[in-house]
């Protein structure tokens, strides 16, 4: 199932690339969400159904319909107008360059191709499901980073509202 | 490559997707104007064929025949691409549905996952992105507020809608559809534990949060298809026709055949998780477990009981648009975040609290 990896690596890394150099922002969400698309395919790929259906379910379904949201109410022909001077394209093309050769070297000096990685779900029924086990940890192991988590964001959405209102009596 | 899996699900994809749940939205729009017309005490459409039974074939050609006009405001690739995204998802998420139980050796699901809910979450909330894109593509002011009505009523309803299953995976422990209605069929659905271990104090019990979650699902799943008396984004008082005023010819009646594909695939759902899927009442013709070797004249019945199920609750769907009036937009929002979020909220504590106590009973 090799081509099928090339496929969906191709959707991730073309939808990456129209985030970047399309002018219209509407289609830049729309390649964003495509690139998690193909992201979420090839994490099922790994048999790791929970992550790529959660890509899809918070980032693809949730957080980037808020951004749509919020891009479709301002105004989407000044942005198009915007011209870019040549020298910031020529700097973020280096340093995207720059991360490129990084990444490369890393990855080549380090062994990861020949390691044997052990599969997520080891066997088929009841109880061994990717889902069970990463419950199993978040709630045993894991269970005070779970809980601090949840009273950060309850922090931040408490913070929001605040911010949100106009007057505070 | 395995072959012989290929074929076999192409063939349940053809056969589930394209030759039962494509006549079936087609069905339900004739349903829809009969029911209505018997309600309304008026006739309906019966010209076409036996009680009209053809009307839907008559409105195909028609849709196709008519002129598919484009105005020249809108945003073009935009427009042509939001009714592929209001049908696609719909029918992308019967991948996970168990429609029956075995047939010939075959699981009747074209994917066996072990996260067929989230799954159907995950690929409905995709079906918002065709109704915002109509809204804003169109470039004009009634269906741009269809657009952003439909965002946030679906944004809210789906948090109601997730939580809301959230007692029922933990009493079943499971996320395989498949498991979840063999585990039913064996103890009682869901909703009516009158057989296996569901016939005991216990299982009534816990009938009582199934129960709710079973209203606020269903209440969700009316604002998620964005029918009444939850249809804000198409409001006909309002917004001429919302998101899908500038459409037509078979631009509008993908529009159209998506939301009846979501509901039939809601209902779908709806079956599945809380009345026992493919699977008669008391137990009958039962297998022995999801793998046993089933009969293939069980397997039919039970294929015609899911579907039996399935249109049951598209009737209900059906009734409940042409008996409730609409409500009002800050209602809609406000029932969704103020009361079926907080009651959901309740629910996975109570239905926790129950089953705790039931295990340090036991």
């Amino acid at each position: 199932m090799t081509f099928l990896f090339y496929i969906f690596a191709a959707l991730a890394l073309v939808g990456g690339i129209g985030v970047v150099v399309n002018k219209n922002p509407v289609t830049s969400a729309f390649s964003m969400i495509v690139s998690f698309l193909g992201l979420a395919a090839l994490f099922i790929q790994l048999d790791a159904y929970l992550v790529g259906v959660l890509q899809i379910l918070v980032y693809a379904g949730a957080i980037m319909v808020l951004f749509l949201f919020i891009i479709m109410l301002l105004d989407v022909q000044e942005e198009e107008k915007r011209r870019f001077p040549l020298i910031a394209a020529l700097g973020a093309a280096g340093v995207a360059g720059g991360i490129t050769i990084l990444i490369v070297t890393v990855l080549k000096r380090s062994h990861i191709g020949d390691a044997t990685i052990p599969k997520l779900a080891t066997a088929e029924g009841p109880g061994n499901s990717d889902v069970h086990r990463i419950g199993e940890l978040l709630f045993s192991q894991y269970w005070f980073p779970v809980l601090m988590v949840a009273v950060l964001l309850l922090v931040a959405t408490v913070g929001a509202v605040v911010l949100s209102k106009k007057q505070l009596r | 490559m395995d072959w012989h899996l290929i074929i076999a699900a192409t063939i349940k994809i053809v056969v589930f997707v394209f030759l039962t749940t494509l006549p079936l939205v087609a069905m339900s729009v004739w349903a829809e104007r009969r029911v209505s017309a018997a309600i309304q005490d008026r006739v309906g459409p019966n010209r076409v064929g036996p009680f009209g039974l053809f009307q839907a074939v008559a409105d195909g050609i028609k849709f196709l025949l008519k002129e598919d006009f484009t105005p020249s405001h809108v945003r073009k690739g935009y427009f042509w691409l939001a009714p592929a995204l209001v049908m696609v998802p719909a029918l992308l998420t019967c991948a996970v549905l168990p429609f029956g139980s075995q047939l010939f050796g075959e699981k009747m699901v074209i994917a066996d996952l072990d996260v067929g809910p989230l799954f159907v979450f995950a690929i409905a909330s995709l079906s918002v992105y065709g109704i915002v894109l109509a809204g804003w593509a169109s470039n004009s002011k009634y269906p741009f507020f269809g657009g952003v009505r439909s965002t946030s009523q679906m944004i809210s309803y789906e948090i109601s809608l997730g939580l809301s299953i959230i007692p029922l995976l933990m009493i079943y422990g499971e996320l395989n559809l498949g498991r979840i209605v063999q585990f039913q069929a064996e103890n009682g659905w869901a909703l009516l534990p009158l057989w296996g271990e569901g016939l005991s104090v216990q299982g009534w019990i816990l009938a009582i949060p199934v129960f709710i979650s079973f209203i606020i699902f269903m209440t969700s799943m009316f604002a998620e298809t964005n029918r009444l008396p939850f249809d804000l984004p198409e409001c006909e008082t309002e917004l001429v026709a919302g998101y899908h005023t500038e459409y037509s010819s078979m631009k509008f009646a993908l529009f159209f055949l998506g939301e009846y594909a979501a509901m039939i695939i809601g209902s779908g759902l709806a079956v599945t998780l809380f009345l026992g899927g493919w699977s008669l009442p008391f137990g009958w013709l039962t297998p022995e477990s999801v793998d046993a070797e089933v009969p293939w004249w069980h397997g039919l019945i039970h294929i015609g009981t899911f579907f039996a199920k399935v249109i049951g609750l598209i009737l209900f769907f059906i009734v409940v648009r042409w008996t409730l009036p609409r409500f009002r937009y800050d209602q809609l929002m406000r029932l969704g975040w103020v009361f079926f979020f907080e009651i959901a909220l309740f629910n996975v504590v109570l239905t926790a609290a129950l089953l705790w106590w039931f295990n340090r009973a036991s």
